[in-house]
């Protein structure tokens, strides 16, 4: 194969140049050698060894995250802070872990973490404190769940034009690890052991609270994500996976989980305090969400007639019951297809078959969940609190308005 | 969940004989990974609760911070905590009608626990060099920034037996976490 190899290469590329060349003329398509078409002469060669061994994405795929939040990533620090999914560019439910977004609470390093080394140590109020390696962590029973993670952070305003700025700090992944109730379980936990901190190697060992009832139902320790290693930017080799819950508490690079009697108030636990009770009830769990990733801001519809609207629902509260879409601006609602199984807290594919007649038209989308909660309107939201603009998490619907000559707009007034 | 059973069951006998049925439910399904040393917990052992009792012996007092301060945290947070590159350190505002959350996001004003204090300057300051202070200097320069927030008398002592008990101007002003349960919806009467 090795030897082979080079000469192939270079009778492609004879080939490509050869192509590209008679091109300019008038030669015939039916020469029947498509894979030399539309490439050029300097075109990648995804052929190479090293491309051969681990692959890479077209070089006409151009999708990218962006800083979030107008803080640049790496800051002047070289601190990674928000960095946002391009959730227009989406299809079906996973984000490739390249483009997963990427949380940090005060802007962290990314730490080059040997596996080796890696430990996992959880103590505390507990029978039997107990330290792990990665692989006595793999010989432990798994289980594999789709789960979004979702930042607190993601609000839309009108400021935002893209689907990337009002939704990317959302993303949905397939995690392969140990449920910690097993790990729970292991250490025996005593009476009185309520709450739990998880604490990550990084260099400020950033830390959560989290109360026991969520340990003990589904949250995963995991060490891997869409079929290989957790990468080192989602929290290589081992996170927790909280699911439905604000992405925050999904603590990466995870090394020691405590048993406590109390909320403990650390380092990130301080940053999301709020002052009004319904605020804090509106914390922890996201709340029902959807919204449409095309058409939405800055993209363009090259003309009048049939498009597949399609679109993202998730729920802190389980599962995608019902997806409506509206193309009136929510005077009415009618039901999208929802694509596939939808699995909780997971992002959950939608489609809506639409014929755009070239008026102004204003589409929105609205999630149902498992438990009967509603996705509401910013107005509905702005009502309960009193008061315009969305407090607490924000799930509210977003508005894409798609002009009359086919262009598409945040519709937040 | 089937090991589990299986094991206990085997187990029931002999636990009945010696009476031990609470063990019953706690012993390991696996017997994977070891137990960690006194020193390896020690070790990792850094977060503090409210009370305090990870908390290591030392000491810091008003004085000694303001001379860690100038060596180890000026240069980010500017010479009084005021300006620099990094997040401001003292309140814009002073008095006693103040409300502590009217004051922004400043960590020995908002935090309702000075423990919180000593635990985010341990784990994470200064910047890339996290971990480098002492217990004493932890404890000096949360003296320091209470001092300057009016939250403690410049000649307070901080150790571990003082420093829980430092009355912060937002204890019990936030809003408790909501008790999760699972299947739980988010709040009642949100617009749904």
């Amino acid at each position: 194969m090795g030897l082979k190899q080079p000469d192939r290469r270079a009778f492609l590329k004879r080939g490509a140049a050869l192509a590209g060349g008679l091109s300019l003329g008038a030669v015939e398509p039916a020469i029947g050698q498509t894979p030399a078409s539309g490439q050029s002469v300097e075109g990648q060669d995804y052929s190479s060894e090293e491309l051969i061994a681990y692959g890479q994405r077209s070089r006409f795929v151009t999708s990218k995250r962006i800083p979030h939040g107008g803080r640049p990533s790496p800051d002047e620090f070289d601190l990674v802070f928000h960095v946002a999914a391009p959730l227009q560019d989406s299809v079906g439910v996973i984000t490739p872990s390249a483009l997963h977004y990427v949380g940090t609470t005060r802007g962290s390093f990314v730490p080059d973490i040997d596996p080796k080394e890696h430990r996992l140590m959880i103590h505390g109020m507990v029978d039997r404190d107990l330290i792990f390696t990665m692989e006595e962590l793999k010989r432990l029973p798994s289980v594999t769940r789709l789960h979004f993670i979702e930042c607190a952070g993601n609000r839309s305003n009108r400021r935002h034009t893209t689907v990337q700025e009002t939704h990317g700090m959302t993303s949905c992944a397939e995690w392969t690890g140990v449920l910690l109730s097993t790990l729970l379980e292991e250490v025996g936990v005593q009476d009185g052991g309520t709450w739990i901190v998880a604490e990550g190697v990084e260099e400020v060992k950033g830390a959560s609270s989290l109360p026991m009832a969520k340990a003990m139902d589904d949250i995963l320790v995991a060490y891997a994500m869409n079929g290989e290693p957790i990468r080192p930017q989602q929290g290589f080799p081992l996170r927790l996976v909280v699911p439905g819950f604000e992405g925050i508490l999904s603590v990466k690079w995870l090394r020691r989980i405590k048993v406590v009697d109390r909320f403990y108030m650390t380092y990130n636990d301080y940053g999301h305090l709020r002052r009004d009770p319904d605020d804090a009830a509106l914390s922890y769990q996201i709340g029902p969400k959807s919204v449409i990733t095309f058409p939405s801001g800055g993209q363009q519809l090259p003309g009048t007639g049939f498009y597949e609207v399609s679109g993202l629902a998730w729920s802190g509260g389980g599962a995608v019951s019902r997806v409506e879409v509206s193309t009136d601006g929510g005077e009415s609602w009618m039901d999208a297809e929802i694509r596939g199984t939808p699995h909780r807290m997971a992002h959950t594919r939608f489609s809506f078959n639409w014929t755009w007649d070239g008026t102004e038209a204003e589409l929105q989308s609205r999630c149902t969940d498992e438990l009967g909660q509603v996705q509401p309107s910013r107005a509905q939201v702005a009502e309960f609190w009193g008061r315009p603009g969305v407090r607490g998490q924000d799930n509210s619907i977003q508005p894409w308005r798609i002009a009359s000559d086919g262009s598409v707009h945040n519709a937040i007034s | 969940m089937g090991a589990y059973t299986m094991r206990s069951l085997r187990l029931l006998p002999f636990l009945m004989l010696v009476g031990g049925g609470p063990a019953l439910a706690q012993s390991p399904t696996y017997g994977v990974g070891r137990t960690p040393s006194a020193e390896e917990i020690r070790a990792w052992d850094i977060s503090i609760s409210p009370t305090g009792e990870e908390l290591p012996p030392g000491r810091g007092t008003v004085t000694e911070g303001a001379r860690v301060y100038r060596l180890r945290c000026a240069r980010c947070h500017g010479a009084d905590g005021t300006e620099g590159r990094a997040p401001r350190l003292v309140k814009r505002e002073r008095g006693p009608d103040v409300h502590p959350w009217s004051l922004g996001r400043i960590l020995p004003i908002r935090s309702p626990y000075a423990t919180t204090v000593w635990d985010y300057i341990n784990r994470g300051m200064p910047l890339n060099r996290e971990g480098t202070l002492t217990a004493d200097e932890v404890y000096a320069l949360t003296a320091l920034l209470l001092y300057w927030n009016d939250v403690i008398a410049e000649d307070e002592v901080l150790d571990a037996q003082s420093l829980p008990m430092v009355e912060m101007p937002n204890r019990d002003a936030w809003a408790p976490l909501p008790d999760w349960k699972p299947g739980m919806p988010r709040l009642r009467g949100y617009p749904y």
